[in-house]
């Protein structure tokens, strides 16, 4: 790891948002995490949230295809896509997040909670999203490889690698 | 109004480290390390590069403060004026022109910054560590801008707000002020 001082809160603050106790469950704040990211174009994150957003929801792995492709038509609880609705305004241009979409997203049953959540996942993947294509780190091309990936985060979190 | 309920005498990201102390943490770290730690950039010149990404993303409260803090290091207002709105008749050496106009690209988007770009920096002396700092540095005021605007927390008007909040982390830095221990005032 190039940095290792900088990598460590960067994992931390990853295992916070997507691993920590939430109303939110781990396979949806990993679809927000990889809906950004499709959003910024940013491969790497996206392809690797996707895996591991797949492989969390199981049997229902087809929505984050779904969603990735249109979030609007996905078969998806109408709170989740008032979050997503949020995620992307956060993405585009965060001031454009109006009361109406908070309400929009209340009166689905988001809690406050839940939406300052989204806000921070959204705008922390604007972040790796940036940090990753700005450096022009390596992206695997085949999404095979990213299979592995997404299960080892789904099943292990994120946690600074250790020294071999 | 903040779209989610933060205490009132806490405005912009002040209000959003409280309301969720697990991830607040580690963006404090971060932000400690990468702009107070240990660096050949000088902390105002790493002060001017969170100015030109908040400025650029339109984050009235970020903007202010850390111009705030780049004054207060540089002693003057000039530069700071003149890398936001000037960057190229700005009175900063070429390198760190080169690492500014990075981190403008990374706030736009990561995949803005060109080879020729970076091949720029490195020709005027540009270390890895200072290129992989300013992007990171921008990446992270992208996250900053976002979270106060996406939650519409309280932005300031009064400038004596921003002297104020950039003397605390010019001289107090980044980190949460820790209370005391109970133990102690027994």
């Amino acid at each position: 790891m190039f940095r290792p001082e900088t990598g460590k809160p960067l994992y931390e603050l990853a295992q916070a948002l997507l691993r920590s106790p939430s109303s939110l469950s781990e396979a949806e704040r990993e679809l927000i995490a990889a809906f950004v990211s499709s959003k910024n174009n940013c491969m790497f994150c996206m392809s690797s949230h996707a895996a591991a957003a797949r492989y969390l929801f199981k049997d229902q792995k087809r929505v984050v295809d779904f969603v990735l492709h249109d979030y609007q038509e996905a078969p998806i609880a109408e709170k989740l896509k008032a979050l997503l609705n949020i995620a992307g305004k956060v993405q585009q241009d965060a001031r454009t997040v109006k009361a109406d979409d908070v309400d929009r997203a209340k009166e689905t049953g988001a809690t406050e909670q839940e939406i300052h959540d989204t806000v921070l996942i959204a705008a922390s993947f604007c972040m790796f999203n940036r940090y990753v294509d700005g450096l022009a780190s390596l992206t695997p091309e085949d999404p095979k490889d990213y299979e592995p990936m997404g299960e080892r985060m789904a099943e292990m979190g994120y946690s600074l690698p250790k020294k071999d | 109004m903040p779209h989610i309920s933060l205490e009132e005498h806490l405005p912009g990201i002040t209000g959003l480290l409280e309301y969720r102390l697990d991830t607040a943490y580690p963006i404090r770290d971060l932000t400690q390390i990468l702009l107070r730690g240990p660096s050949t950039l000088s902390q105002a010149e790493r002060e001017l590069i969170a100015t030109v990404v908040s400025a650029g993303n339109q984050c009235q409260f970020c903007t202010a403060a850390h111009t705030a803090a780049a004054d207060i290091l540089l002693g003057e207002s000039h530069t700071s004026d003149m890398v936001k709105n000037d960057l190229s008749e700005a009175p900063v050496s070429e390198k760190m022109k080169a690492l500014l106009e990075i981190a403008k690209c990374v706030q736009v988007s990561g995949k803005k910054v060109s080879p020729e770009l970076i091949q720029r920096a490195k020709s005027l002396e540009a270390s890895d560590l200072e290129i992989h700092d300013t992007v990171l540095i921008a990446a992270l005021f992208c996250l900053y801008n976002k979270y106060v605007d996406g939650l519409a927390s309280v932005t300031p008007t009064d400038p004596a707000f921003y002297q104020t909040l950039g003397n605390k982390i010019v001289n107090l830095g980044y980190l949460r002020s820790q209370p005391k221990p109970d133990k102690q005032t027994i």
